[in-house]
C-alpha cells in the first residue's frame, strides 16, 4: 500500500529541487507535444532552451533579448509574491500593466514635442501610479465590502484591454497619421525614450528597476517588520490577527505594490522595446508572471532565476515560430505545464511517501 | 430614438441565448463549489469545450456529438485538477489558475487549423403553435435544444441538492469535510466526481459558444465567460435558481450593450464592450457587502481534506 503522511516541516530539499525537476519534465513533456506535432523534439527543445543564448547565428538578436523579456516579468512576479505570501491574490497584473502603460505613456504624449530631462521621471511616476489605482480598484472592494480579489483584479483586466483598445484607436492616437491605430512611436521622442543604456545589451531602466525591486523586496522580506507580517498573515491568520496585524491594511499594502511594479513594468515597455500605444500591446506577462512567482519559490531571488528560464521561452517560442514554423500558442502550452509539474511535484515537499507492508490503510 | 429600433421580444431571444453558455459553465461550478472546491479552472475547462466540441462537430458533421466531446474535453482538464488537489493535495487556487493558462496554450494549438470554419449548424427546436403565440413565441419558443436543456439542468441540480441523498452527501462534504469524513462517507470520491461534472458543465458552455452563439473557433473566444461564470456562483449565493437569474440578467446587459452599438449610439464599442466586466464587479460588490458574513458558502470551501488515519 502507498500511504500519503503529512510531514511536520515541509522539505527544504524538495523545495529546492522541485522547480529545476519541473523544467526537466516540462522539457520531456513539451518534447513529446513537439514530437506529436511532426517536428524534431531535440531540435525544438534546444531551439527553445538553448539557441537563444548560445547559437552564433541568434545570439546576437536574442541576447539583449534576454533582459527585455525577463525584466517586466521578474518586476511584475516580485510585486504578486509578496500578495501570495499573505494569501492576497491578485491575478490581474495584466491589467495593471496595460493601465500602468497608458498612464507612461499619457504623460509622454502630453507634453511630446517639449524635450526636458523631468519627462522621463514624471513617466515613470505615472506608470507606478497607474498600475497603483487600477490595484487599488480590487484593494478597497476587499476591504469595504469583503468583495473577492480574485474575480476582481481579472475581471480588471478585461476592461483595461478595452481601455487600452479605446485609447490607441481615440485620444491617444497619433495626429500626423490619422489613418492609423495606435499612439506616436515614443522612441522618436527623445526625452520620453526608454533606451538601451549599454548598447546591444538590452539593459534598459527596467532591468534597473527589476534589480532594486528584488533587493528591496528582499531585504523587506527577511528584514523588515511588514516581511514578517506579510509571512505571518499567509502561515497563521488567526495568530497574525492576535500579534495586531491589520488585514485590512495588508491586502491594501500588498496589491499596492504589485499593482505599481506591474505599472512600471508597463511603462518601461511602452516607453521602450514596445515603442508604442497600440491594441496588441498586452502581451501576457502579467499572467505568465504569475508562473514566474511560483517558480521563484515566491523567493526575490528565485525570481530573478524564473523570470530568466521564462523570458528565454519567449525569445525560444519565437525563434521556434520562425526556424520551425511552430505554432505560438506552443510556448503558452509549455508555459502551463511548468506550472502544473511544480504544482504536482510539490507534494512531495509537504508529503512523505510511506510504502506500508500488508492491508493496514 | 434608437432605443425604439429595438424589438423587446428579440431582445429577449437573444438574452437566452447570450446567458446559455454562462449559465451552463456557473450551474457546473455551483455544485463543484457545494461539494467544497473552489476550481478557478473554469475559463480553461470552458475554452477546451469549445474547442473540441468545435473540431469534433466539424470533422462528424454533428454539432450533438460535438457537444459530447466539448464535455469529455472539459471532463478531461477537471480530471488533471482533480489528480493535483484531491490525490496530490495542491492548492487549490493555483492549480485552478494552472488550469486556465494551460487550457487556454492547448487550445490554441489545438484549434489552430479550424479558425475561420464555419461549423454545422444546430437546428432550432421545432415547437410547433408554440412558436406562433404573439412576443412569446418569439422571445421563448424559437431556440436550439441545449437553451431549454440547460434550463432543465438548472431545475435538476435544484432538486438533487435539495432533496436526493446523494446531494446532501455532496453538501455534507462541502459544508464539513472532517464530519462527513467521520460519518463514512468518501470525501475524496464525492469531489472528484463533483469536478468531473463541473468540468463537462464548463465543456458544454464552451461548445455552444463555439457552436451556436458565435458560431467559429477563435483563439481564446471564451474572454473571460469562464470567471464571469465563477461571479454569479457567488452572486447566486451558491443557490441553482438564482445563478439562473443572474445568468439572464447578464445575458440582458451582454445584449442591450451589442444592440446600442448596432443602432450606432456615440459612445465608442470599446466602452460599451466592457459593460458586461464592469456590471459583474459592482454586483459582486452589492452581494458580498450586503449581508456580511451570511454568504452562505460552503464551510470546507476551499479548504484541503487529507484524511489523517
Amino acid at each position: 500500500m502507498i500511504r500519503l503522511e503529512k510531514r511536520k516541516e515541509p522539505s527544504k530539499f524538495w523545495r529546492i529541487a522541485n522547480p529545476f525537476l519541473a523544467v526537466a519534465l516540462t522539457m520531456f513533456a513539451g518534447g513529446v507535444m513537439f514530437a506529436m506535432l511532426g517536428k524534431d523534439p531535440i531540435v525544438a527543445i534546444r531551439l527553445i532552451f538553448f539557441d537563444p543564448i548560445f547559437s552564433e547565428t541568434f545570439a546576437s538578436y536574442s541576447r539583449p533579448q534576454l533582459l527585455i523579456k525577463s525584466a517586466p516579468l521578474i518586476l511584475i512576479a516580485v510585486g504578486l509574491a509578496i500578495g501570495f505570501k499573505a494569501n492576497v491574490w491578485n491575478i490581474g497584473a495584466e491589467g495593471q500593466y496595460i493601465i500602468g502603460a497608458l498612464f507612461g505613456a499619457g504623460v509622454a504624449l502630453a507634453f511630446f514635442p517639449a524635450p526636458g530631462w523631468y519627462v522621463f521621471p514624471l513617466m515613470v511616476l505615472a506608470g507606478a501610479l497607474g498600475g497603483f489605482l487600477w490595484a487599488m480598484i480590487p484593494a478597497i472592494l476587499k476591504t469595504r465590502f469583503n468583495t473577492n480579489e480574485i474575480l476582481v483584479s481579472l475581471l480588471l483586466v478585461y476592461v483595461a484591454e478595452r481601455i487600452l483598445a479605446a485609447m490607441a484607436l481615440g485620444l491617444m492616437r497619433n495626429p500626423d497619421q490619422p489613418g492609423f491605430p495606435g499612439s506616436r512611436d515614443l522612441r522618436r521622442y527623445e526625452a520620453a525614450h526608454n533606451a538601451e543604456l549599454i548598447a546591444n545589451t538590452g539593459m534598459h531602466w527596467g532591468v534597473v528597476a527589476a534589480i532594486i525591486a528584488v533587493i528591496f523586496a528582499y531585504v523587506m522580506m527577511t528584514r523588515h517588520m511588514l516581511g514578517f507580517h506579510v509571512q505571518l498573515a499567509g502561515q497563521a491568520p488567526r495568530a497574525a490577527r492576535f500579534g495586531g496585524v491589520a488585514p485590512a491594511r495588508l491586502v491594501v499594502v500588498c496589491l499596492g505594490i504589485a499593482g505599481a511594479l506591474a505599472g512600471l513594468a508597463g511603462m518601461f515597455e511602452v516607453s521602450g522595446p514596445g515603442g508604442q500605444v497600440r491594441i496588441e500591446f498586452a502581451s501576457g506577462y502579467g499572467f505568465t508572471a504569475i508562473i514566474v512567482a511560483f517558480l521563484g519559490r515566491l523567493n526575490p531571488l528565485g525570481i530573478v532565476l524564473a523570470g530568466f528560464l521564462l523570458g528565454l521561452t519567449y525569445i525560444g517560442g519565437e525563434l521556434g515560430q520562425m526556424m520551425l514554423q511552430l505554432p505560438g500558442a506552443a510556448i503558452q502550452v509549455f508555459q502551463g505545464m511548468l506550472l502544473f509539474f511544480l504544482l504536482a511535484l510539490d507534494f512531495q515537499t509537504n508529503y512523505r511517501i510511506r510504502l506500508t507492508q500488508g492491508m493496514r490503510a | 430614438m434608437i432605443l425604439g429600433s429595438i424589438n423587446p421580444a428579440v431582445l429577449l431571444a437573444a438574452l437566452m441565448v447570450a446567458a446559455t453558455p454562462i449559465l451552463l459553465a456557473a450551474i457546473g461550478e455551483l455544485v463543484v463549489e457545494k461539494a467544497g472546491v473552489l476550481n478557478l479552472g473554469v475559463e480553461g475547462m470552458m475554452i477546451m469545450g469549445a474547442c473540441v466540441g468545435f473540431i469534433v462537430a466539424v470533422n462528424t458533421g454533428s454539432p450533438i456529438i460535438g457537444f459530447f466531446g466539448a464535455a469529455l474535453g472539459g471532463v478531461a482538464l477537471s480530471l488533471l485538477f482533480a489528480l493535483l488537489t484531491q490525490a496530490l493535495m495542491t492548492n487549490q487556487v493555483a492549480s485552478g489558475l494552472a488550469l486556465t493558462l494551460f487550457g487556454l496554450g492547448l487550445t490554441a494549438l489545438l484549434g489552430q487549423r479550424y479558425v475561420g470554419i464555419t461549423p454545422p449548424r444546430t437546428p432550432k427546436l421545432d415547437l410547433g403553435p408554440l412558436s406562433d403565440i404573439p412576443f412569446l413565441g418569439r422571445a421563448l419558443f424559437t431556440h436550439d435544444i441545449v437553451v431549454y436543456l440547460t434550463i432543465a439542468l438548472v431545475g435538476a441540480v435544484w432538486w438533487f441538492l435539495k432533496y436526493s441523498r446523494a446531494g446532501m452527501i455532496l453538501r455534507a462534504v462541502g459544508e464539513n469535510h472532517d464530519a462527513a469524513h467521520a460519518l463514512g462517507y468518501h470525501v475524496k470520491r464525492v469531489r472528484v466526481l463533483a469536478i468531473m461534472f463541473g468540468g463537462a458543465c464548463a465543456g458544454l458552455g464552451g461548445a455552444y459558444l463555439s457552436l451556436i452563439r458565435v458560431p467559429q473557433w477563435t483563439e481564446g473566444m471564451t474572454v473571460g465567460a469562464g470567471w464571469i461564470a465563477l461571479a454569479l456562483v457567488v452572486f447566486a449565493s451558491w443557490r441553482p435558481w438564482r445563478a439562473m437569474a443572474g445568468a439572464y440578467l447578464f445575458g440582458g446587459v451582454v445584449v442591450l450593450q451589442l444592440n446600442l452599438q448596432a443602432a450606432g449610439v456615440r459612445i465608442p464599442v470599446e466602452y460599451l464592450s466592457m459593460s458586461p466586466y464592469l456590471i459583474t464587479i459592482l454586483v459582486l460588490v452589492i452581494i458580498s457587502s450586503g449581508k456580511g458574513r451570511s454568504l452562505n458558502a460552503p464551510g470546507s470551501l476551499n479548504k484541503p481534506f487529507h484524511a489523517s488515519s
